[in-house]
């Protein structure tokens, strides 16, 4: 897609491109090639000088069990979040696509936890669930049940992937909602008059019309999970307990700023962008194939 | 469409009633934390109901809260949010007119150069960003809080999207009226652009309020600290019972703004989330 | 005001040439249309004039002045769009501003020039009103009222009716010539309506393939068209065209069957030709008096006239479809043949390769 008329100018385009470039080459560019650079090198325990070691970094991280495990960390928690927060946002769609009085009031009220950082979401259901103080907690242990999410690992993991799906309802909801009413209700009433009922209209007629919806809303959320969600582990449970909680972001983080270890860091900051490439080229093909609809 | 009404229609709006009830919940007992008194809270189970201490603990947070006063927090917040708004619309449609309105060589270079920041964002490159940010002597300043933050595809792209679809004619008709590319920037595409920058804004400002990880690394002095990441500071630890209450007040302070945005601001808010992810 | 002269213009995007040498001569006041199929190149040409287009080869002279390298707000133009192309975020009275206040005119003439493009448009209601809240027709006033105020020498219109319902587009048609009548400023008008082309033209440019093919008053264009293209595409319905060869004062047509020439000697013998007559210069006579014998496949009343469609008795096979304009008044009814005479010198032979008048 080009515009047909432009302009004749020289200098001018280049004026007006020179403040986003100078940031995308300052903050972007040099801290790209300089991760890609310390990937390669090993700082002696002292952090004075580094020596070039080729991929023996990459090499290690591959054999390290905790990074090894980290990736089924991040597996599990980005799956579940992914799936509880689509599953519930959709019911949700749903059900709020039908109602015809109220409608607004009910999307008014299931959009703004958009707006709640995934930091303070952390905060407030950690307020919710923490064994010490936490209400919710006290209930379920005076039914019997032993919650301590921060010496057992699946319920720090259970704690922060009910946070993380409950901030990202919201966005798929809107979606899903958008995606619903844009399909014709002629189409709908067809299917009425074909003599399908609600259950089966939705199957056969809804779901598949929505699928383009979904698949977005399912790149996005992967992405969400992968790295949007720092604040949320931080704040709940600094990747603990033992690393039951850590995902490749905390890794990042935790390697590179608590650990130190420079060259580990780096290398799973450039292991993690060849993940983001691939979702986004996943998500471009996606929009291509939307554009032929 | 003529359907049965009655029990079907009474289970949807239950199931909607439930949910947002689980939905607001969180907000709702953050909300009764922040009116109690930490004695009540650290004795489970706390009251379900709010209590008489609002004013009390939200005087305390606002004017000396823990680490730092929560008011010097939400100003630096809004600071930020502000600066990175504003930072990024300013930058990403000066590139994007530069990019649908001009042929120059390495055009296309640049546009690619742009489009390759949509793929990292800033926590997986964070610690090379911070050795820049630091070697560059952005700590503890708004500077380093908002400039590398700046640098993002995403706007660029909405309004490169949007600049496509201004008709041909309203260029011609600018230049046979005798306006320059400033002029017809200024004049024209502005203020059609309007309704797109103000639900850029909103997402933005969001976004930018939103931030953790990178003020956490970036600013270590209490004062700089914006509210999302101080108020992790804030949090009672184990050893230390802290004060719970007051912790709730600044977790309502803090998600306040960006609520109150989405709120009065609805129809933006959904435009521009729908249309930066196109 | 100002004269325009066109000459050799050829416009090519990349390797395709798509205006192939077109010259023109525009008289200071003259009124010119530039009417053509879609694609033929006539908005191109425009806009070339405009300078909204690069000039590939030739020269365009505006006033005595070569505007090749001139930008469009160095060349006296004003220019009144298709869809109008008003500013949506402006009010009516900046729309039409705009252009003057860029040309730093003072406060006061803007208002004063405004002021008098708004009353002889009857726009002055809705100076205050943004665009959307205008009808069809006042946005179009308004596009007009923008070209009108800028006192340019030349105003250049690209199709400026076609988004507009038949009644209106009558209406507006009346309005431009009017407009340009009483400011006296030359100019060029692309269509590609021909009954627009007729009326407003004081002389036309029929455009086809990025040719001009005729170039010359509406009526000369009707009554002699330059090539067997102008033959059919101005008027309407369209010429009727048949295939043939001139035999000995006769031209015998393709599938068989013959009609007399009236003047032979047109061209030499066994030449294929194409024979065209208008369907207004066919008329009812006495069988006996018949040239040729029409049978009635389909009929279209109009009202004042019926159109009878038909093959001529007698040509078997391909070809030999004609229209008939007969008066409202006559009764047929299909597969009736009818008698037909062309009215005397309204036959017109075009060379069948080139398509060059004979």
């Amino acid at each position: 897609m080009e515009k047909r008329v432009t302009f004749d100018n020289r200098l001018l385009p280049y004026l007006l491109l020179t403040p986003q470039l100078a940031v995308t080459i300052v903050f972007f560019f040099w801290p790209a090639g300089q991760a890609l650079y310390q990937s390669l090198l090993l700082p002696d325990p002292f952090g004075l000088s580094a020596r070039f070691v080729w991929f023996s970094n990459f090499e290690y991280l591959f054999n390290d069990r905790y990074y090894l495990q980290s990736f089924a960390t991040t597996a599990v928690f980005t799956g579940f979040v992914t799936l509880t927060s689509m599953s519930v946002a959709l019911l949700l769609a749903v059900l709020a696509d039908q109602v015809i009085k109220g409608a607004g009031a009910y999307k008014t009220l299931l959009i703004w936890p958009y707006a709640v950082a995934p930091a303070v979401a952390g905060v407030m259901w950690l307020f919710m669930f923490q064994p010490s103080i936490g209400v919710l907690a006290f209930y379920m242990k005076a039914m019997g049940f032993n919650w301590n999410p921060v010496l057992n690992g699946s319920h720090a993991m259970t704690l922060v992937i009910a946070a993380a799906a409950w901030k990202q309802i919201s966005y798929n909801f809107l979606f899903f909602l958008a995606g619903l009413q844009a399909i014709p209700k002629s189409l709908i009433e067809a299917a009425a008059i074909d003599g399908a009922g609600k259950w089966h209209r939705f199957r056969t007629i809804i779901f598949p019309l929505l699928s383009p919806t979904t698949f977005f809303l399912l790149v996005v959320n992967i992405v969400y999970a992968f790295f949007e969600t720092f604040g949320i582990i931080h704040t709940m449970t600094a990747g603990g307990p033992g690393q039951s909680t850590t995902i490749l972001v905390y890794k990042v983080f935790s390697d590179g700023f608590v650990g130190q270890d420079l060259g580990s860091s780096a290398a799973q900051s450039v292991i993690l962008m060849v993940v983001v490439g691939v979702l986004t080229v996943i998500q471009f093909r996606y929009i291509e194939r939307r554009v032929h609809y | 469409m003529v359907e049965k009404r009655g029990f079907g229609t009474f289970l949807v709006h239950a199931v909607l009633i439930v949910g947002i009830a689980i939905v607001c919940f969180p907000i709702y007992l953050t909300f009764v934390g922040s009116t109690l008194t930490h004695f009540e809270i650290i004795r489970p189970p706390m009251p379900l109901l709010p209590g008489p201490h609002l004013i009390d603990n939200y005087t305390q947070a606002l004017t000396q809260g823990i680490t730092a006063p929560v008011g010097r927090m939400l100003f630096n917040s809004f600071v930020m949010a502000m600066g990175i708004a504003v930072g990024k619309i300013a930058i990403s449609i000066l590139s994007a007119y530069a990019i649908v309105y001009f042929r120059f060589p390495f055009r296309m270079l640049a546009f690619w150069a742009i489009f390759m920041t949509l793929m990292l964002p800033v926590e997986v490159r964070i610690v090379p960003t911070y050795q820049v940010a630091a070697s560059l002597g952005l700590l503890n300043s708004y500077t380093g809080l908002i400039l590398p933050l700046i640098a993002s595809a995403t706007a660029t792209f909405l309004f490169r999207q949007f600049f496509m679809t201004v008709p041909d004619e309203l260029v011609e008709a600018a230049r046979v009226d005798g306006a320059g590319p400033l002029r017809f920037f200024k004049d024209i595409l502005l203020p059609l652009s309007v309704t797109n920058i103000a639900a850029l804004f909103v997402i933005l400002f969001i976004y930018g309020w939103n931030q953790f990880l990178w003020p956490l690394l970036i600013t270590t002095k209490p004062e700089m600290n914006t509210i999302v990441m101080g108020l992790k500071q804030m949090m009672p630890t184990a050893d230390d019972y802290g004060n719970w209450p007051v912790t709730m007040a600044a977790a309502m302070l803090a998600v306040l703004p960006p609520v109150a945005v989405v709120l009065f601001m609805q129809r933006l808010f959904v435009k521009g989330l729908v249309e930066t992810e196109k | 005001m100002a004269t325009i002269s066109i000459k050799d213009i050829t416009k090519s995007y990349g390797k395709t040439e798509v205006i192939h040498g077109v010259s023109l001569d525009v008289a200071d006041g003259e009124f010119i249309v530039i009417v053509g199929p879609s694609g033929c190149g006539k908005s191109t040409l425009l806009r070339m004039v405009a300078g909204l287009e690069r000039i590939t080869g030739g020269t365009i002279d505006i006033g005595g002045r070569v505007v090749n390298e001139l930008e469009p707000r160095e060349r006296d133009i004003a220019m009144v769009f298709q869809n109008y192309a008003l500013y949506p975020h402006m009010s009516v009275f900046d729309n039409m501003a705009y252009g003057l206040k860029i040309a730093g005119q003072s406060k006061a003439e803007i208002k004063q020039r405004v002021d008098k493009a708004a009353a002889m448009l009857q726009i002055e209601p809705y100076l205050e009103r943004k665009p959307r809240a205008l009808s069809g027709g006042q946005r179009q006033r308004v596009a007009m009222g923008r070209a009108l105020v800028r006192q340019p020498a030349v105003f250049l219109f690209d199709e400026p009716l076609s988004n507009l319902d038949a009644k209106l587009r009558v209406q507006m048609r009346l309005e431009i010539k009017q407009m340009q009548r009483a400011v006296g400023t030359t100019a060029l008008y692309v269509t590609h309506d021909q009954v627009e082309a007729m009326t407003l033209a004081d002389r036309l440019v029929v455009m086809n393939g990025g040719v001009a093919e005729q170039i010359d008053t509406p009526m000369a264009v009707y009554e002699r068209p330059a090539t067997r293209f102008v033959a059919g595409f101005i008027g309407s319905p369209a010429m009727n065209i048949l295939q043939g060869s001139v035999t000995d004062k006769h031209f015998a047509l393709e599938g068989g069957g013959t009609l007399a020439l009236e003047d032979a000697g047109y061209a030499e013998k066994g030449r294929p030709i194409l024979f065209g007559v208008r369907p207004e210069h066919l008329r009812l006579v006495p069988a006996a008096d018949a040239v040729l014998n029409l049978g009635v496949t389909a009929i279209e009343t109009l009202g004042a006239d019926t159109l009878a469609h038909g093959k001529l008795a007698g040509a078997n096979g391909v070809g030999g479809e004609l229209v008939a304009r007969l008066p409202g008044s006559a009764r047929l009814s299909v597969g009736d043949t009818l008698p037909l005479a062309i009215e005397p010198g309204m036959t017109h032979l075009f060379d069948a390769e080139s398509g060059r008048r004979l």
